[in-house]
């Protein structure tokens, strides 16, 4: 693909591109490994705590209690977006703000603000699965094919 | 008038009669905070959306510009602005508030200094009186248009830049005292084939590079002419390329005397990134930092090369590369 591309342009575009190149500083990835790994796992942990919450002090079993740890870490997520502290933490931690829960929510909530001057219609409710929509459809998409998989093979044994 | 094969001379040199720059929070720690005219410490500048925000920057920086060319609005002929947003629609919100006879302009990132040179056009053809040419940007704005929701959470690369929350503002006129506008080179489309739209710098380069050979080979200047040339936003990774650029290309510029407004504004601050952008960067710089430090004798001939990046979401999604100009005005005191 990259070659296809490069086809396409021509000797002094290419050799702008090289040079181009050598100036751009580099991504810092030692590090943003790093802190998604920490932010990330930190994330894990804490919703982990919540689970726990939960089985001991609410007497969920291990299975009933997912959904509600889901929904504190969606609370939270979406608290620290509309407080405007979650798009700082992210720029700092990278990827590992954006592991799923605490970041499928933050995509909604920061589309579901930034429209909200649109009105609640075609604003808030228009434009909040703009980032999230193509998860949820691609989402879906997999999991069926994932489901017509397993439905095949539970068949033959 | 027209000058070699792409610039314009201007022989009754108009005046840049008044000038003003608006600034937001951001700008307001930034190292030339005590150069802008008002600035904000509200991001929303007291309005329910960053586009009405962004307005407000523009009609303020028109007036203040219009006040401190000791006139009044009814006076002003003609109004040349344009902006970052679809439809421009700080700048036709802003004229409707003024209703001065308007011209909507859009260069991207380059419209301050495009109208700065058509308003010195009109002046010097006496076509007009007195030209107003103004443009902002507005952070929150430029990021949910061309980007993601300004509270999603994503992290940037090193070459992204900051969009320059503000807006500049300049009265051209006939006569008068001032500093003096004294020609202008229009750029044409130069696009290398770049398509990352979080390094607009190494895209925009060329364009500068383009207009600035352009400028010297039209006016049959000696390279050291110049006590500083001026390119909009392309940051520390664009002046760096252009830095490069400029001696490979047999344009023997002192460098120290070459700077960017992407690279002033907030000064060493890592926060931004590769630096500021955005139409309100070079306005602000110019109208604020620079003409006011000309005025007091520290440069007397300045060489301004707006840059910009006239690509548009739809564009980057469809794949295309990102197309740039870069438009140069020169700049005299008397």
């Amino acid at each position: 693909m990259a070659d296809q591309k490069k086809k396409k342009l021509t000797p002094v575009q290419q050799e702008y591109q090289e040079l181009a190149k050598g100036h751009e500083p580099p991504r810092p990835l030692l590090r943003n490994f790093t802190r998604a790994f920490l932010v990330g796992g930190g994330i894990c942990m804490i919703g982990q705590g919540i689970q726990e919450m939960f089985i001991h002090y609410f007497h969920f079993t291990e299975k009933t209690a997912g959904n509600p740890t889901v929904a504190v870490l969606i609370i939270l997520s979406a608290l620290l977006t509309g407080l405007g502290l979650y798009d700082r933490i992210a720029q700092w931690a990278g990827a590992g703000t954006s592991v799923p829960v605490t970041g499928f929510a933050n995509s909604i909530a920061s589309a579901a603000i930034e429209h909200r001057s649109e009105g609640f219609v075609l604003g808030v409710g228009g434009n909040m699965f703009k980032l999230a929509g193509s998860v949820i459809v691609f989402g879906v998409a997999a999991a069926f094919v994932v489901g017509l998989i397993k439905t095949l093979f539970t068949m033959g044994g | 008038m027209r000058q070699g094969h792409q610039s314009w001379v201007f022989p009754l040199k108009p005046v840049i009669l008044g000038h003003a720059a608006i600034g937001g929070p951001f700008e307001a720690k930034g190292p030339l905070a005590e150069d802008f005219d008002i600035l904000h410490g509200d991001l929303n500048l007291g309005q329910d959306s960053w586009e009405k925000a962004e307005k407000v920057l523009l009609e303020e920086a028109c007036s203040k510009a219009v006040e401190k060319a000791g006139l009044t609005k009814e006076q002003i002929n003609f109004m040349l602005a344009g902006d970052l947003m679809n439809q421009i629609i700080s700048a036709s919100f802003s004229a409707r508030t003024l209703s001065i006879p308007f011209l909507g302009i859009f260069g991207a990132c380059s419209t301050a200094m495009e109208g700065l040179a058509l308003a010195a056009l009109m002046v010097n053809s006496q076509a007009a009186e007195y030209v107003l040419a103004a443009t902002s940007s507005h952070n929150g704005a430029a990021e949910k248009q061309y980007r993601y929701p300004t509270e999603y959470g994503s992290q940037k690369p090193p070459t992204a830049q900051w969009t320059v929350t503000g807006a500049g503002a300049a009265v051209v006129a006939s006569q008068g005292k001032g500093l003096r506008i004294t020609g202008a080179t229009i750029g044409h489309i130069v696009d290398m084939g770049l398509t990352d739209p979080f390094n607009m710098g190494a895209a925009m380069a060329p364009a500068a590079l383009s207009t600035i050979d352009s400028h010297f080979r039209d006016f049959q200047l000696p390279h050291d002419h110049y006590d500083l040339i001026v390119t909009g936003d392309l940051g520390r990774t664009g002046h760096a390329i252009l830095s490069d650029l400029l001696p490979k290309h047999h344009m023997h510029i002192p460098l120290e005397r070459y700077i960017d407004c992407g690279k002033l504004i907030y000064g060493e601050n890592p926060n931004v990134w590769s630096g500021g952008s955005g139409c309100g960067c070079i306005a602000t710089v110019t109208y604020g930092h620079l003409l006011r430090r000309m005025k007091q004798g520290e440069w007397k001939r300045i060489l301004l090369v707006a840059t910009g990046a006239l690509l548009s979401p739809l564009t980057f999604q469809q794949g295309e590369s990102i197309p740039c100009i870069a438009h140069a005005v020169a700049v005299e005191s008397e």
